[in-house]
């Protein structure tokens, strides 16, 4: 089984998941709710329902911005 | 997932309308939404010079790009805030976004043109950083929006933003807030027309956006923005929302249809008490205004002339 390289931000930081893996499943298995990012797969938006390849480079992108607006 | 209009593959889904979008779909989704949200709240005309409030950010960028699309006159107006390893970044996605389409994009300093940054006007006025920006912002976008001769200022305010707000204004039961949360904010005496064209989208759907239309936005989040309560609001409502696609929406919504009457009548006082301030002529119920009395504090000189360059 190969690896799936996941990037992510605030603070900007690389982890290794084992893959495939969907893209549901990713954001389940490192804590974020689904609502509150984006889900980058080479560089492509990609929906839940989609299953992530070994060797895919991934962002997982935070949509939430804050502060007074 | 298909797009559920042209059954194409899905790239996007919005799961508060139970539908996936492909791309191109999915940005007529975005702009019909703003055409909607403008139409609704009676915004803006076709003829109207309108001021968008850019931060660098994707919901200003893609705000400033969809009224663009739409046909409408859009300046953008950026306020350097002096946040160090931000607000450099910050100012450079706003340039590089109007350069790349010929747009018109006005610049203020606070260092620079007024001598202060967020942190020092904070430090010096004894509010958090966030209410600092806030209340500089306000303020300026104002004043360049009168002495420029703009009918309206567009801020990027989305779904998210309102009703993270209208939560904590609830919690709060902060009826002055709650009078003036409305996604048009009517011009007067000293001051312009306030819009939120993007009341109807979320922040996912913003980001998506700029995504898909390859805009290169600030991703990384303020630095003096970590831990505030806003923040914790938008967490609480997107755990609701992950159990109940849709919330947001019914909750923000539901305030604009039945809870409209909610501090009609604070509202309506505090506009009876405005008069000029004497330092810098933006209307004030106060003695002084107070961004006057921020920027005093905090060493600087409230009445330079408003700097505006476009660059």
């Amino acid at each position: 089984m190969g690896a799936v390289k996941v990037l992510l931000r605030n603070p900007r930081r690389e982890v290794e998941v084992p893959g495939p893996v969907g893209a549901v499943a990713l954001l389940r298995q490192l804590g974020y709710v689904r609502e509150a990012v984006l889900v980058i797969v080479d560089g492509a938006l990609v929906t839940g329902d989609a299953t992530i390849p070994d060797g895919a480079q991934v962002e997982i992108r935070p949509v939430v911005s804050g502060g007074a607006r | 997932m298909k797009c559920r209009v042209c059954r194409a593959p899905a790239v996007v889904e919005v799961r508060r309308h139970n539908a996936g979008f492909c791309r191109d779909c999915f940005l007529g989704h975005c702009r019909s939404q703003v055409e909607r949200a403008v139409k609704e709240h009676r915004m803006m005309g076709p003829d109207d010079r309108v001021l968008v409030a850019v931060s660098g950010g994707k919901d200003s960028l893609a705000l400033w790009d969809i009224l663009v699309e739409l046909g409408y006159r859009a300046d953008g107006l950026y306020i350097g805030l002096g946040i160090d390893g931000y607000s450099g970044p910050s100012g450079e996605q706003a340039r590089a976004f109007a350069r790349a389409r010929g747009l018109e994009l006005l610049e203020v300093d606070l260092p620079a043109d007024y001598g202060y940054d967020v942190r020092s006007g904070a430090a010096a006025d004894r509010r958090v950083p966030c209410s600092a920006c806030g209340l500089s912002k306000r303020h300026i976008f104002d004043r360049v929006a009168v002495q420029g001769g703009y009918d309206v200022v567009a801020t990027g305010h989305n779904l998210d933003d309102e009703a993270a707000v209208l939560l904590g204004n609830v919690l709060r039961w902060d009826l002055a807030y709650l009078a003036r949360q409305r996604p048009v904010l009517p011009g007067g005496e000293g001051f312009p027309r306030k819009v939120k064209p993007l009341v109807k989208l979320g922040e996912r759907e913003m980001a998506a956006y700029c995504v898909l239309k390859g805009i290169d936005y600030q991703v990384e989040e303020c630095p003096m923005a970590a831990g505030n309560r806003h923040l914790g609001y938008k967490e609480a409502l997107n755990v609701i929302e992950e159990r109940s696609p849709g919330a947001k929406a019914s909750f923000y919504n539901g305030f604009l249809e039945r809870g409209s009457e909610l501090g009609a009548g604070t509202a309506a006082a505090e506009r009876e008490g405005l008069h000029p301030c004497p330092s810098c002529g933006a209307p004030t119920t106060s003695a002084v205004c107070a961004f006057c009395k921020l920027v005093e504090k905090a060493g600087g000189d409230p009445r330079r002339r408003l700097p505006v360059s476009a660059r």
